[in-house]
């Protein structure tokens, strides 16, 4: 399967305060009532971007106008705990992010996000902070998450260094990140090992 | 050098290298629910696939039953989602334990009771408390819904390796201390990120005394210490917990419970971390925040953010306060609370509601409080009625429901009202969790929930019943 190499992102950016923030929150339950992924987009982030009992919107990052813009999603610690739902990325997909910075990670999404062709990756604390200064000062700036180099640049000159796992930037870069035809192509040696286990 | 179980099940499934890196693993058993896999059958249509090993891929529906009138739900949503369970089960010939099979409950209840969970086996659902399953030995794990598609057309998966760390607990608990205090003590220690990277082993003599149910108990909690799985080894009592269950083969037997066996960590295993913790340290533990790492045991005071060792931390506390509606400082105990819920993944198991019912006769559910409890399965709803739990349950004013996972995660009727607090047996604080969007949870034991329905506040159960340590079971 043909797909695009994905060597780098580029677009505004919007930071969103807060540790652990979980996939919950991300995408809250009642909004997995489906059996497609079509129109998640609107929900992202709902509860706390919307009063639950006025319906008025919030201070949240994403109902400020500064930021309507943004492609880039900044965050804090263990961003995307909780559960497993790709519902959660899907609906930043679909939000319109291309791209996410964090210090860190929880594992499923992170694995999730990259099989939707959207790089995830670690940042320092400080830099995260100068990235939020940066977006704060002014919201037009451009950034770049440069899967190729390790690297976020912005058009306000920051360069930061940034991580990602060595088989989640390959697969960017090849076009391979989704690998359904990678693993269909073994077929025979799948056979062999389902024949080698006991209870298969 | 020896290998841990983690290794050797991980080198037995083994299929081969794809070019990013990754190992291409084979998942011998693949679960599936309601909620995640519809759209996973939508890409294998999409792509003209079929499913590889439908022998290996067993389905139930849990998060969106209602757990009254269950098989008629109202929302017209969660019908279709119904529907289209069923119909993706005839259409690539899956097993589907449905709500008329007498056999359906949650996914993570319904593979251990029909023995499809087994020692050295790997096993993927699209659930992150798929981890549940490590209790036996599996390397168990949750994954996304383009995963739940690629296992069912390859029976594989593209993961990067784990490493491990064994977390070893030693000594005896005392009266009051469950295994849910256990995970909660674990997860407070080594914070809510604390596993990224890391396959959790629970190992010593604590997790050794285990009967099987609290050992689900422990690793059904792993992914909220960051841990994708967890697992404890096999022993006696796991092959005694599942001789002459459904999908175990019982010809030869032995033959195979030798092999399960042979699957445990080699007494020289490398291991990439090793944590030590005092079974004595440990205490009933409650959570006060809005991760699974806020926690506190029940005699502590709420922290204080202006104690609070770095700025993250002293905001996290703040926010969580903030939220919780809680007072920096102030005792946990005795705080009101507007329902009680027994059930759940984690919780949900027969011991569980046993352990509950032995010390609430002759008390009665406190005024304003809504107390419900919710098999996990319908035939531990069965064996529930066959020891007349349910009557003691309803003579001490809790509600007895119908199998699902209910008030865990709000995609059924059951859910919180506003900014009701909840005390509960399930696994997840997080803001908005239980269904309300200012709803608050409390994380804790069943025998704790069932304490604070009573008092109709947060307590300390050893307060208010004598409580024994109970006795291990397979």
């Amino acid at each position: 399967m043909a797909l695009d190499p994905v060597p780098f992102v580029t677009g505004r950016a919007v930071f969103i305060p807060g540790a652990d923030i979980d996939t919950d929150r991300i995408i809250p339950a009642r909004f997995m009532k489906c059996v497609t992924f079509d129109g998640l987009g609107e929900f992202a982030f709902y509860d706390v971007r919307f009063n639950s009992e006025t319906g008025e919107k919030t201070a949240h990052p994403l109902n400020d106008p500064r930021f309507t813009e943004a492609s880039i999603l900044v965050a804090g610690v263990n961003f995307g705990c909780g559960s497993s739902r790709e519902h959660a990325p899907q609906s930043l997909r679909k939000y319109g992010f291309n791209g996410v910075i964090a210090e860190s990670f929880a594992e499923i999404f992170y694995g999730n996000s990259t099989t939707l062709a959207m790089p995830c990756v670690m940042a320092g604390a400080a830099d995260i902070v100068a990235i939020q200064e940066a977006v704060e000062a002014d919201p037009t700036v451009e950034f770049t998450i440069d899967v190729k180099a390790l690297k976020v640049r912005s058009s306000s000159g920051l360069n930061i260094p940034v991580t990602m796992p060595d088989s989640a930037r390959e697969a960017l870069l090849s076009g391979r990140w989704d690998p359904i035809q990678e693993l269909l192509d073994n077929e025979s040696q799948i056979e062999k090992k389902a024949r080698e286990l006991h209870y298969v | 050098m020896g290998k841990s179980l983690f290794q050797k099940v991980w080198d037995a499934h083994t299929v081969g290298t794809i070019s990013d890196g990754r190992t291409q693993l084979f998942i011998g058993t693949h679960l599936i629910h309601e909620v995640t896999s519809p759209q996973a059958f939508g890409m294998l249509r999409d792509l003209g696939l079929k499913v590889k090993f439908p022998k290996r891929t067993f389905a139930t529906v849990d998060h969106i039953v209602p757990t009254v009138n269950q098989d008629a739900p109202q929302d017209p949503l969660a019908a279709e989602m119904m529907q289209a369970l069923r119909k993706n089960a005839d259409d690539f010939g899956v097993t589907y334990f449905d709500l008329a099979s007498g056999k359906q409950g949650i996914v993570h209840v319904v593979g251990p009771e029909q023995g499809i969970t087994q020692p050295g086996t790997t096993i993927a659902c699209g659930d992150s408390h798929t981890a549940t399953h490590g209790a036996f030995g599996a390397i168990a794990f949750g994954i996304g819904t383009t995963q739940v598609r690629d296992v069912l057309a390859t029976q594989t998966l593209a993961l990067e390796l784990l490493k491990v760390r064994r977390i070893e607990v030693n000594g005896d608990l005392a009266p009051g201390v469950y295994a849910k205090d256990v995970i909660l003590h674990i997860i407070r220690l080594l914070g809510a990120k604390g596993g990224i990277g890391f396959a959790y082993e629970y190992a010593g003599d604590v997790f050794g005394r285990m009967s099987m149910e609290e050992r689900m108990t422990v690793c059904n909690m792993s992914i909220e210490g960051g841990a994708r799985c967890g697992y404890v080894n096999p022993d006696a009592k796991t092959v005694a917990y599942l001789s002459g269950r459904p999908y175990v083969n019982m010809s030869d037997f032995n033959a195979t419970a030798a092999r399960w066996l042979s699957f445990a960590s080699d007494a020289d295993a490398h291991f990439d971390d090793i944590v030590k913790i005092n079974a004595a340290d440990i205490e009933p533990t409650v959570t006060w925040g809005i991760s699974p790492d806020q926690g506190i045991s029940i005699s502590e005071n709420i922290p204080d953010p202006a104690t609070a060792a770095t700025p993250l931390e002293k905001a996290s506390i703040e926010e969580a306060l903030q939220y919780m509606k809680l007072a920096a400082g102030s005792p946990i105990k005795g705080v009101k609370i507007d329902v009680a819920f027994i059930g759940s993944c984690t919780n949900g198991r027969i011991s569980d509601f046993r352990e509950v019912a032995k010390y609430i006769r002759g008390h009665k559910v406190a005024a304003g409080v809504t107390a419900i409890v919710v098999p996990g399965s319908q035939i531990v709803a069965i064996q529930c009625e066959q020891e007349g739990l349910p009557e003691i349950f309803r003579a001490a004013g809790f509600e007895w429901r119908g199998a699902g996972c209910s008030m865990c995660l709000a995609m059924n009727p059951d859910k919180l009202v506003g900014d009701q607090l909840c005390a509960s047996s399930s696994n997840r604080n997080f803001k908005g969790r239980q269904g309300s969007p200012t709803g608050r949870t409390v994380l804790m034991s069943p025998v704790m929930v069932a304490a604070a329905a009573i008092t109709g506040s947060i307590a300390d159960a050893r307060e208010l019943f004598t409580l024994e340590i109970p006795a291990a079971v397979a």
